[in-house]
């Protein structure tokens, strides 16, 4: 054996040596993981949603959104209230979108009762619903920004979203809680130039929507943060019964304002469903931005179509709902939303299930932060857009 | 009344709605209790409480992978009424016969859940039966559906803590809303809702005028 032979073999032993303390070193790391409490009070959950995460080093293993900070129980209270006061306290499930709460609930008792909207108030009611979804989703694509660090759109939105309030507030007295939908009707006709308002509104959000797509969707930050993370495939997320824009960004074509026949006025104007094949953050944030710019269109189509007439039906003036059970869900501005409304004949439901989109959208939380990186958590958890009223109900 | 009942005889989705029940009858045959298949309006079906879960298989290989909801009904009137009762009068008088609604059933409490077909844009509403606890103690308990439709999970626990009923295969029953140590089951008809029994409703009926003022004397009609 020479020398250089001899040298080599020590820095050999030496460099194994090394290797093997630093594995010993991980192995130890290894069995210590780490639990990370996300909230209840963080800014990036839009409410008092907790998050208990377990990391090994930078990923997920285990993760579980741990809900009822706002658990109001409203299933219960609508069973010691009559029918018209029950819209008081569904306004305050979506509270960004909360006109759109309401007509489930008002549809469903009119279908137990067999009574019809008059044409002009289904179309007032469309109207405020797609409001409603403005107001509601264009906030989102201004939190969406924070959410990655970019602080200029939520000025903008905030900004936007104030003319669609002052909208809501004009025509129905609440900017947040409306309370305007009635069995049979609305409570009351447009105020005076609320249609070339709108008209004016309408436009300027569709200049909100280009100025957002400009700024956030084309970012090179914004792209590589939600591009392929995140990802939901269609079958789990129909099973995890996902919906609105991020059942669409999975790629399915389903849209409750066109698959059903509601006494509502998204037949009469012509718009058009946004899927996306990719089912990552990117595509159901991008989906929920056509949505809005869709849904002005709807809005400008209606008012030049909107008829004249009564905006209430002929109802009793003590509202009793014949026997019967009913249900009723729409497109709300998170996903589906639904009512099941059970009837004993009374002045107020017998029981009501109330479905909210953010309940079933929230679900698949376990199974999507698995294996993600800590970051990520944040921008999956802003795409799958939630209201915490609207999980705890 | 403007929905006339020639009119929504004539939507074609029905025979598709009554296809649905015979489909479903011929994969879980005589488990099918009860069927009802309203006019233009929605399809009911109660099964056995035993084939709650081949139900929930039976009805996804039918291509209802949307899941949309699972909760219960308490059947049973409350014998509280609406929480409005003066405390200082006599209790009232007040009917306790328990009345099932569509597609009928035995039991006070009913499983409720609704699948939906994506592609043809239908839903089925399914029941079924809940025994009552038994004298030994022992909670009444269903199959779970978690391993068939993943979105369960959620509305077990919800069900779970709010109505006392169980299931089998659940991977983890914790409460979803409620303290852990919380003890009842809140929408449970004979939980009362204490709101209403710590201070004495104030009784005003609210009733308010009709937007355009002239409807009053002909707005009585029903």
């Amino acid at each position: 054996m020479t020398s250089t032979e001899s040298l080599i073999d020590r820095k050999q032993m030496a460099y194994i040596a090394a290797q093997a303390a630093d594995a010993r070193l991980n192995v130890e790391l290894e069995t210590e993981g780490m639990t990370l409490n996300i909230g209840p009070q963080h800014p990036a959950t839009h409410g008092t949603l907790r998050i208990i995460a377990r990391l090994d080093g930078e990923q997920v293993v285990w993760a579980e959104p741990s809900c009822g900070y706002m658990h109001r129980g409203y299933e219960k209270l609508t069973e010691v209230r009559t029918y018209p006061q029950v819209t008081a306290l569904v306004n305050r499930i979506d509270w960004l979108g909360s006109f759109a709460n309401e007509v489930p609930f008002i549809l469903a008792a009119e279908k137990l009762m067999e009574v019809e909207a008059p044409p002009r108030a289904q179309w007032i009611r469309t109207i405020l619903f797609e409001l409603s979804r403005i107001a509601n989703v264009s906030l989102f694509l201004g939190d969406l920004g924070v959410q990655m660090g970019a602080i200029t759109p939520v000025f903008m939105a905030f900004r936007d979203r104030e003319y669609v309030l002052n909208l809501i507030e004009g025509a129905t007295g609440g900017r947040f809680h409306p309370n305007f939908d009635r069995i049979g009707g609305l409570k009351d006709d447009l105020p005076e130039g609320f249609i070339d308002e709108t008209r004016a509104v309408m436009k300027k959000l569709r200049n909100f929507c280009d100025e957002i797509e400009n700024l956030l969707f084309g970012n090179e930050i914004f792209q590589s943060r939600t591009r392929g993370i995140g990802i939901i495939p269609k079958d789990v997320a129909l099973q995890y019964g996902l919906s609105g824009a991020n059942l669409r960004a999975s790629g399915v074509d389903w849209d409750l304002r066109r698959d059903q026949t509601l006494p509502m006025a998204w037949d009469k104007a012509d718009w058009k469903v946004w899927t996306h094949p990719d089912g990552d953050s990117f595509a159901r944030c991008w989906v929920r931005l056509q949505e809005v710019r869709e849904s002005t269109m709807i809005v400008d189509q209606l008012l030049d179509t909107i008829p004249s007439g009564p905006v209430m039906a002929k109802v009793p003036r003590i509202i009793k709902v014949p026997e019967g059970e009913a249900w009723v869900s729409t497109e709300n501005p998170l996903g589906e939303m639904g009512y099941y409304v059970v009837s004993k004949g009374d002045l107020g439901p017998f029981r009501t299930k109330i479905r909210s989109a953010s309940f079933n959208n929230i679900s698949i939380v376990p199974w999507l932060l698995k294996g993600v990186y800590v970051p990520d958590i944040i921008t999956i958890l802003a795409s799958l857009y939630f209201i915490l009223g609207d999980i705890d109900r | 009344m403007s929905s006339d009942a020639s009119t929504i005889a004539e939507i074609p989705g029905d025979t598709l709605r009554e296809r649905i029940v015979d489909d479903l009858r011929s994969k879980i045959g005589a488990d099918l209790a009860d069927s009802l298949v309203k006019p233009g309006n929605d399809v009911w079906i109660r099964v056995a409480t035993s084939a709650w879960k081949s139900t929930a298989l039976a009805l996804r290989d039918l291509g209802f992978d949307y899941f949309c909801f699972l909760s219960a009904i308490d059947w049973m009137p409350s014998p509280y009424g609406k929480g409005e009762d003066d405390p200082t009068a006599p209790p009232p008088e007040r009917d306790d016969t328990i009345r099932q609604g569509y597609a009928g059933g035995e039991t006070r409490i009913q499983m409720l859940a609704r699948v939906v077909h994506p592609t043809l844009h239908v839903g089925v509403n399914v029941k079924c039966d809940v025994p009552d606890a038994d004298p030994a103690g022992n909670v009444p308990t269903v199959d779970s559906w978690v391993s068939v439709y993943a979105g369960a999970n959620w509305h077990e626990r919800e069900t779970h803590e709010m109505f006392g009923i169980s299931f089998a295969g659940h991977p983890d029953l914790r409460n979803m809303y409620l303290p852990t140590e919380f003890e009842g089951h809140p929408l449970r008809k004979d939980f009362p809702l204490l709101a209403r029994m710590v201070k004495p409703w104030p009784g005003i009926v609210d009733v308010e005028p009709l937007p355009g003022g002239g409807n009053d004397e002909d707005g009585d009609e029903s």
